[in-house]
């Protein structure tokens, strides 16, 4: 909403605070000045100025040059445009004037005559191009004719205005008027209100004889007048309506459809004009459309209706559709002479359903979905006739039918004086909240600090106490209220243990290198069987799809957060960026249903990719390139720091390289997996030579025991024995270290893989794989013959099982 | 004896003299002082001396073998001294050239923003609770006073999977399911972080996807003042003590009364600039005191419980205290955007 102060100060005395001022108590009282714009700032130096003469330039045919008395000297002035005639008042930028975008007037040779200023447009002021009526767009702007030769140009346009533009919640729908607004600043301003003149001399001849009002459903329609003014005369309004309008942020048209906006701004209530004489019978109606009924409104456009939709009729055809837009076939056009004025009150709820089903919206529809005021209906009718009659010198048929079923009762709201400073915290008095009472014109009774306050109905989003709580804590000032903590007994606050131990692994994998992303959640279609980890089941994984995707990329939910992190290397890639490592803890999207009825299940992963080089190109040394090992390096460390025993096996899972890729499981149970992405895959992603990891986050925290008992030190040494077996190239390093536990257990505390070996002094086929072995008691010194039993048992039964030997 | 005692000393002293390498010093040791050495010969000779010359004898024997063993000990001393010295100036190196590094990570800002936020309110007694991202219509918008039909609900601002699915686009649905879980009997304190979803084009102010942080405090005789009180201890932690707050009456259908709040601009201290629209003041939060519908469907009287509730976007905060000019920055990943934040 567009307020104008120069309009505002018609209802309401504020000449004296500034407008800053202003618009500071209004936003701190409740409705938000989101922005105070200054109409015509930056101009300065255009005046009134009357064209003498004007005459056909010797050297240009669209050229004019005209005699232009602005006051104080005449000036020739060459004008272009086609409106330009002898007799007018125009806007005259005079030589040293400023115009909008810093643009100075200078006397300039225009096809050899010297030109001496410039006869303005509307569009060289800076109106936006949206507003500007028709009638000038295709020139310069024309004064009325009272105005001043001389006097600044500002006044007559406009251009001296203050504009405040307000951002109304849903709820301040009364703020949707200049009246509504009016309520509200002489409420915080505690000033009366001037109400605009309503009584309109009507001639001796009945409306009733014109027109009948047939009401199918009083709920849809329960009030409707239909006004008859005669004789009008269709041509421009007056241009302190027009500057009004344009103010508002709406298009003059001409006086007759300019006063219904008027009165629309000034009273919130959307009013609509018909030519009467297009309606096809004597009577008005209102019902819901049939079926496929169709009706082709003010913008040209054909509508198929269905019986959804509110509808006036002409009796028998739909002629409007109710609340939010007009019909082309009974429009008001130049040759208008008799005018049906509709004022009604349409249930917001049909008003919102024609708007959801034809995609239409008008500043009438706006304001009928949020309800208008009942009180306002007829008044705004007499309003607009007035202003026919004034504008259009038009003649106001007595009598006009009304149908009435609409709602005037207020609603009463209790309010304890207890219970609000219990509320807000606060030791307001009695007096006080009377003091705010008057000043928003609500009527009450009180007695013993119990106020019985009487809504009004322009007010309908007041409706319980705690309503009206915020109409006196903004009345008293949010300001005002005091700064205090709950007086509630203290208790701990704290994260949960799944909470902290998410923390606890963000910070070991931004310690390990890994920064931390957030992708998006929805994604193409593409992408949604990619990835999908061997911990899921396949009847886990349906297709969610949003039921209105605003793009195709966007469409699905995840079922994988790998897709979206290749996405990220894809991007970094193209920006030069090449080493990158990325991981997520955050929520993929699991269905078993096909047609998807209920909330799929939210499984949170841990999901990370890597790629490029692990240790930078420096002086120093060879850069490396990240390899498997580094990431199941990474794997090994994160599970040993949350003390989850994991064990990998190798793995084929789609996207992944067939030799590359290891599941992770706890026990039996596949947690996640990890592996390099499928060359394939990674080519279409851009990212070649990319390693990931994805675990179920959510079997992490199920499985996490936080461990809090000591574990003794061991207080004897140990004794290490290595030893490199020499096995057929298929064999597995992991094979080898599981018989060397199952059988050195206990006393074989430690084993690791120290050496791989395959080449020159080993025949082809073959390789070496070397362990330590770590022999430790926790009760006593070994000695050497007590480890050379088992490790001879040991290195036995691995020769026996993987037909090794003993490289010596 | 004892002159050929003498000359030995005199020659070993002599020969440890130029000694240069530990080699030859303990060529010299074994020769002088070994099993085989010279003094060793000449005490075997002393059984031919007469009894009395022998302690005699023995004493200068032993004086001047620690003569010598002394002499060679300090120059070994000197020369270990004078190795090290020389490998210590072949090890000489360039400390101008850089250091080796290590991978650095770090967490993603919002992450930063809404641990912080966490943390804040865990302190003043809250907890942090999560729910789910696909709602149910029901709590993302019926249990917090937003019955079907209501305009502030519209189809085109939600992404709906079916008529009773979407994804929340907002936390407030953890409000709703944590007041519906104690059913409406013991007080509640508590923050709700997590990512939301609204069907806006992504440009740089608009993200379809962003994250929100709400609380809820509900308990006896909790007041207006309360949440005053708890906003401004929010404000002044997270953007500073030097700036001011204002609390603004606004509209939420399920708070009432309900309230903006607004911090005094930093770039401009509160005069008047672009950045504020030439107000003064940035918008950062909304407010409000629960709204006694949604205490009532929870299960709580009203009579005897209220409650406050707030929420605001980590997102705008991030952009707001480090002057991140485009949301996408938050969901692209552009390492060179997340590492700017890798630091204390």
């Amino acid at each position: 909403m567009y307020v104008s102060i120069n309009w505002l100060k018609e209802y309401v005395d504020i000449d004296d605070i500034r407008v800053e001022e202003l618009a500071e108590k209004i936003t701190k009282s409740g409705v938000e000045v989101d922005n105070i714009i200054h109409v015509g700032e930056e101009i300065e130096g255009v005046v009134v100025g009357y064209v003498a003469s004007c005459d056909q330039h010797p050297n240009a045919d669209k050229l004019n040059v005209c005699e232009v008395d602005v006051g104080s000297e005449t000036l020739t002035i060459v004008c272009g445009a086609p409106n330009v005639a002898e007799g007018q008042k125009v806007a005259v930028a005079t030589p040293g004037a400023t115009l909008p975008g810093d643009f100075h007037i200078k006397e300039v040779d225009l096809r050899g005559v010297k030109s001496n200023g410039m006869i303005c447009s509307l569009q060289e002021l800076a109106m936006d191009e949206a507003y500007i009526p028709p009638t000038m767009e295709e020139g310069i702007v024309v004064l009325d004719e009272d105005a001043v030769i001389g006097e600044p140009v500002t006044s007559y346009i406009n251009l001296d205005d203050t504009i405040l533009e307000f951002d109304l919640t849903p709820n301040r729908s009364d703020c949707l008027s200049m009246l509504g607004v009016a309520y509200e600043v002489a409420a915080i301003l505690e000033q009366p209100i001037r109400f605009p003149q309503t009584d309109v001399p009507s001639i001796s001849e009945a409306a009733s004889d014109y027109i009948q009002v047939d009401i199918q459903d009083e709920e849809a329609c329960s009030y409707y007048a239909a006004f008859v003014i005669k004789d009008i005369t269709v041509k421009p309004s007056p241009l302190w309506m027009q500057n009004k309008l344009l103010a508002a942020g709406i298009r003059p048209i001409n006086n007759v459809v300019d006063i219904t906006n008027y009165v629309l701004i000034e009273y919130g209530q959307p009013l609509h004009a018909f030519d009467y004489d297009r309606l096809q019978s004597k009577t008005v109606g209102v019902r819901y459309a049939k079926d496929g009924e169709e009706l082709v409104t003010l913008d040209e456009e054909t509508r198929t209706l269905t019986s959804d939709n509110l509808v006036i009729t002409d009796g028998t055809n739909p002629v409007a559709l109710a609340g939010v837009m007009g019909g082309a076939s009974t429009e008001v056009h130049e040759g208008t002479t008799t005018v049906l004025l509709e004022a009604a009150y349409f249930n917001p709820r049909d008003v919102r359903t024609s708007v959801q089903l034809t995609g239409l919206r008008s500043e009438s529809s706006n304001r009928f979905e949020k309800g208008v005021d009942p009180n306002r209906v007829h008044e705004a009718g007499k309003r607009a006739s007035l202003l026919l009659h004034e504008l259009a010198s038009g003649s106001v048929l007595e009598s006009t039918p009304v149908f009435d079923q609409v709602d005037r009762s207020e609603a009463t709201v209790v309010v304890e004086l207890d219970k609000v400073n219990d509320r807000l915290g606060t030791e307001i008095t009695a007096d006080q909240i009377e003091v705010i009472l008057k000043n928003l014109r609500f009527t009450y009774t009180v007695e013993n600090g119990v106020f019985d306050v009487n809504i009004p109905t322009r007010r309908g989003d007041i409706t319980i106490f705690e309503d009206m709580l915020e109409e006196i804590a903004r009345m008293y000032g949010y300001d005002h209220l005091p700064y205090t903590l709950p007086m509630s007994p203290s208790k701990p606050g704290g994260l949960s243990p799944a909470q902290q131990l998410k923390r606890n692994v963000n910070r070991f994998m931004q310690g390990a290198g890994y920064m931390e992303t957030i992708t998006y959640s929805l994604t193409n279609e593409a992408r949604i069987n990619m990835f999908v980890s061997p911990d899921l089941k396949e009847e886990q994984v349906n297709p969610v799809r949003l039921s209105m995707p605003m793009s195709e990329d966007h469409a699905y939910l995840r079922v994988s957060i790998i897709p979206e992190l290749l996405g990220t290397i894809a991007y970094n890639r193209a920006r030069k960026q090449a080493n990158i490592a990325y991981y997520e803890i955050g929520s993929i999207f699991l269905s078993e249903e096909e047609e998807i009825t209920k909330q799929p299940e939210e499984n949170v992963r841990l999901s990370g990719v890597i790629t490029g080089d692990m240790i930078d190109h420096k002086w120093q040394q060879e850069k490396k390139t990240v390899d498997f090992y580094a990431v199941k390096g990474l794997m090994e460390q994160l599970f040993e720091y949350i003390r989850i025993p994991v064990n990998f096996s190798q793995a084929s899972v789609q996207d992944m390289h067939p030799g590359r890729c290891a599941t992770i499981a706890v026990g039996e149970e596949v947690i996640g997996y990890m592996g390099q992405v499928h060359p394939r895959v990674a080519k279409d992603f851009d990212s070649k030579d990319t390693y990931m990891f994805d675990v179920n986050f959510d079997r992490i925290v199920e499985l996490y025991d936080r461990k809090e008992q000591y574990v003794a030190i061991p207080k004897y040494p140990a004794i290490t024995r290595d030893v490199a077996f020499i096995v057929d190239t298929d064999v597995i390093a992991g094979d080898i270290l599981q018989v060397i536990q199952e059988v050195g257990s206990p006393l074989v505390t430690e084993v690791e893989v120290f050496d791989v070996y395959q080449g020159e002094h080993l025949e082809a086929g073959k390789k070496s794989i070397a362990y330590h072995l770590h022999y430790q008691d926790p009760s006593k010194t070994l000695k050497d013959k007590d480890v050379d039993q088992l490790h001879k048992t040991i290195v036995e039964k691995v020769n026996d099982t993987f037909h090794a030997f003993v490289r010596s | 004896m004892k002159d050929e005692l003498k000359q030995i000393e005199e020659e070993a002293i002599a020969q440890i003299d130029q000694v240069e390498t530990l080699k030859e010093a303990q060529d010299l040791q074994v020769a002088y002082l070994g099993r085989k050495g010279s003094i060793t010969s000449v005490l075997r000779g002393m059984g031919k001396l007469p009894a009395e010359e022998r302690p005699v004898v023995g004493e200068l024997a032993n004086k001047v073998r620690e003569i010598i063993s002394e002499a060679l000990e300090n120059k070994k001393t000197a020369i270990e001294a004078e190795q090290l010295e020389a490998q210590l100036a072949k090890e000489h190196i360039d400390v101008t050239l850089p250091g080796r590094h290590v991978a650095i990570g770090g967490p993603h800002l919002l992450t930063s923003i809404i641990e912080e936020i966490e943390d804040l309110f865990i302190g003043l007694g809250y907890e942090v609770k999560e729910g789910p991202e696909v709602e149910e219509d029901y709590y993302n918008f019926e249990a917090l006073n937003l019955p079907k039909g209501h305009p502030a609900r519209d189809m085109q601002d939600s992404f709906y999977i079916t008529n009773e699915l979407l994804l929340r686009t907002h936390t407030s649905p953890v409000q709703a399911r944590t007041m519906r879980e104690v059913e409406g009997r013991e007080p509640i304190r508590m923050i709700c972080p997590g990512k939301v979803y609204r069907r806006d084009s992504d440009d740089a102010t608009h993200s379809h996807q962003f994250t929100q942080i709400e609380g809820l405090y509900i308990d006896e005789k909790v007041r207006m003042s309360d949440l005053k009180g708890t906003l401004k201890l929010f404000a002044k932690h997270m953007f500073g003590a030097d700036r001011e707050i204002r609390l603004r009456p606004s509209f939420f259908p399920f708070t009432e009364p309900s309230v903006e709040m607004d911090i005094s601009c930093k770039v401009c201290a509160g005069k008047g600039c672009s950045v504020c629209k030439k107000t003064g003041w940035i918008e950062i939060l909304g407010a409000g005191m629960v709204h006694p519908k949604v205490l009532e469907m929870a299960g709580y009287d009203t009579e005897k419980y209220t409650g406050f509730a707030f929420g605001m976007g980590p997102d705008r905060i991030a952009m707001l205290k480090y002057g991140v000019d485009d949301i996408r920055q938050f969901y692209v990943n552009d390492v060179r955007f997340l590492s700017q934040y890798h630091h204390a």
